[in-house]
């Protein structure tokens, strides 16, 4: 069935009103009328959106010009058709200059107030269509799905559906790369607040300064280099999710303006005395130890406390080696359609490289190798030899020469010789290490290597 | 139980069809339906002389005071140019689930567009629009249907493209109003 569309008429006059009311009821509009541009802005507000809108132009108080603008400060893409009694090609040229759909003159011949508002209907549904189209390729586009069915995973599934539907924080904890911004994305699709934003921020790899205008916005003029007012994360996220990666990494300070927030959802923007509302759901993530860090007294208890509702854990690709082939497979396919390679499966080889190896980058390094794989690899099969010079080096140390050191010396190892090999790069070198420049950063500040000069 | 529709000729209206209409439009509504004769509606007060045509919406409410009963409908036909304030004119008007409609032959004549008069295309017309408005009365709005004749029409070449039935969609929304299921000549 096919939606009843709104159509608002604004004429001071109650016999025009009445008049097209009925024109239009009888074309199957659902109707209201108002007699001045207060009334249809009151009536906007209560009864709308509307269609389209026929107003008239000469009215006592707000004449039919004003009306137009003001209705498409609120609905820009109102289809308002105006109508007067008075032809004059000024203001007709005006009102179409400012965004009216089309200018009648009263009386109106029948025919030409039907293609009029047919006119119109197309242009709102054109408008509508194309949101919608945007919706779908953002859909389309954006979230990638959850593989992998290992116990584990599935375990995981399970909490994401349960915790879903409420509008509690979730506190997603794991190694880098295990892919919890996934998680958070999986939680804010399947929740009633999936037709707004989830709006994304790496707290660890932005200075507090910044932060805080990242998270709060700032007023013109809050500091040097603030041209114009911005508005912040928490702000854009309003109605939506906020997702906050690397939370055990914000500053004692930000921890405090935080917990203001989430307490009681308003905020100033940076410079401003304005309190600003925004109404979120909170995910956060982590790869820290968030119980230790609040022992250490580097992380608030009441912000541990507030944040630490319902808490999913995301197990390392090591733990879940079962879910390698499949993930594999999923990004040579993946890959193979968006670089148009003709590369359809992974050689059996090939295969028990990957499954040997430890995957300390977990997800995100896996999907790297297949990755620069593809990038090598040029028949059907995916080769061992395809495979990026590390993961066989690794596999090969795992096979032959049992290594005794720890993860952690190997990895300042690694990260030492890949940020040399960098010239010291920040970004080259996590994209060569598979992991976001956020983590990188930790981790030098955690070994404290000295980037190369 | 179909209420009566009645059927009004008002001051100056007698084309030589006019006797069979009712029973003709039997075919295509239901109900039974009688001429109310002997109406004492004069014309002239709905004059407008700035537009040289008569108020429908006063017409029309002048006629609703003409209902026999008060579950009945009534159909009023005149020969007279109609027009509703905001537009240059209208063929007929109703109430949308109401009780009263209207309708004019001023402009289904083909003499209005220059023609040579043609009574049998002038009758078909009438029966037409008479039909579109009832519809209105039984609650029916336009149907994008262009054969169906709830089918808007706002030149009287679209009128003549239409038939005198409703499609099957309309006919479902007559019978649901009605609550009968007369056989009734279909459209679209």
């Amino acid at each position: 069935m096919t939606k009843k569309r709104k159509i608002l008429i604004v004429d001071d006059e109650l016999s025009v009103r009445n008049s097209l009311r009925e024109w239009f009821l009888e074309d199957g509009f659902d109707v209201a009328t108002a007699e001045d541009g207060e009334s249809a802005l009151r009536e906007m507000h209560g009864a709308g959106p509307f269609d389209v809108f026929v107003i008239d132009l000469k009215m006592p108080g707000m004449d039919g010009i004003t009306l137009q603008k003001r209705v498409q400060e609120a609905d820009k893409d109102a289809a308002i058709i105006i109508l007067t009694a008075f032809a004059s090609v000024d203001t007709a040229v005006e009102a179409l200059k400012l965004g009216a759909f089309d200018y009648i003159t009263k009386p109106v011949d029948p025919d030409d107030l039907s293609n009029a508002v047919r006119n119109a209907l197309r242009q709102r549904e054109l408008s509508e269509e194309n949101i919608r189209l945007r919706d779908k390729v953002r859909e389309m586009v954006l979230p990638s799905p959850i593989i992998g069915e290992s116990s584990k995973m599935r375990g995981v599934m399970g909490l994401i559906d349960a915790v879903a539907e409420t509008d509690a924080t979730v506190v997603i904890r794991g190694e880098s790369g295990t892919g919890k911004e996934l998680i958070a994305r999986a939680i804010h699709a399947r929740s009633p607040r999936r037709f707004f934003p989830i709006v994304a921020v790496n707290c660890g790899s932005i200075p507090e300064t910044l932060l805080q205008s990242e998270l709060f916005g700032h007023e013109k003029g809050a500091f040097t280099g603030a041209q114009y007012r911005r508005k912040g994360k928490i702000e854009l996220a309003n109605g939506g999710t906020l997702f906050l990666d690397e939370i055990g990494d914000i500053t004692p300070q930000m921890q405090i303006d935080l917990l203001r927030v989430l307490e009681s959802k308003r905020f100033t923007r940076l410079g401003g005395t304005q309190e600003v509302t925004s109404d979120f759901r909170l995910v956060c993530a982590t790869n820290q130890d968030l119980e230790k860090l609040v022992e250490e007294g580097s992380f608030r208890e009441d912000l541990y406390y507030r944040v630490n509702v319902f808490t999913i854990d995301v197990p390392p690709l090591r733990e879940r080696a079962e879910d390698i082939p499949l993930l594999a497979r999923f990004f040579v396919e993946k890959y193979a359609r968006s670089m148009s390679k003709p590369v359809k499966a992974i050689s059996p080889a090939a295969e028990s490289v990957l499954a040997e190896y430890e995957w300390p980058g977990n997800v995100r390094e896996l999907e790297n190798a297949i990755e620069r794989a593809l990038v090598i690899g040029c028949g059907e099969l995916l080769e061992p030899g395809d495979l990026p010079l590390r993961v066989e080096r690794r596999a090969e140390e795992r096979a032959g020469r049992p290594s005794r050191s720890s993860l952690a010396s190997l990895e300042e190892r690694h990260i030492q010789r890949v940020l040399e090999e960098c010239g010291g790069n920040i970004t080259r070198a996590a994209s060569a290490l598979g992991i976001d420049r956020g983590t990188l950063y930790n981790k030098l500040k955690r070994y404290g290597i000295e980037r190369p000069a | 139980m179909s209420r009566t529709i009645y059927v009004a000729f008002l001051e100056g209206f007698n084309p030589s069809w006019g006797e069979n209409l009712p029973a003709r439009l039997t075919e295509w509504v239901p109900g039974p339906i009688e001429p109310l004769s002997s109406l004492a509606l004069g014309m002239d007060p709905y004059y407008a002389p700035e537009r040289g045509q008569y108020n429908a919406t006063l017409v029309l409410a002048r006629l609703l005071r003409y209902l026999p009963e008060p579950q009945a409908k009534i159909v009023g036909l005149t020969n007279v140019d109609l027009f509703i304030p905001v537009l240059t004119f209208v063929f007929g008007q109703a109430q949308l689930e109401g009780p009263g409609a209207l309708v004019s032959t001023y402009r289904l004549r083909n003499e209005f567009y220059g023609l040579p008069p043609d009574a049998g295309l002038l009758r078909d017309r009438t029966i037409k629009e008479v039909v579109h408005e009832l519809g209105h009365t039984f609650g029916l709005v336009h149907c994008r249907d262009y054969e169906c004749v709830m089918h808007a029409s706002t030149y009287v070449e679209e009128i003549d493209l239409k038939g005198p039935g409703f499609c099957s969609a309309c006919r479902g929304g007559l019978h649901a109003a009605t609550g009968t299921n007369a056989t009734l000549g279909a459209g679209g």
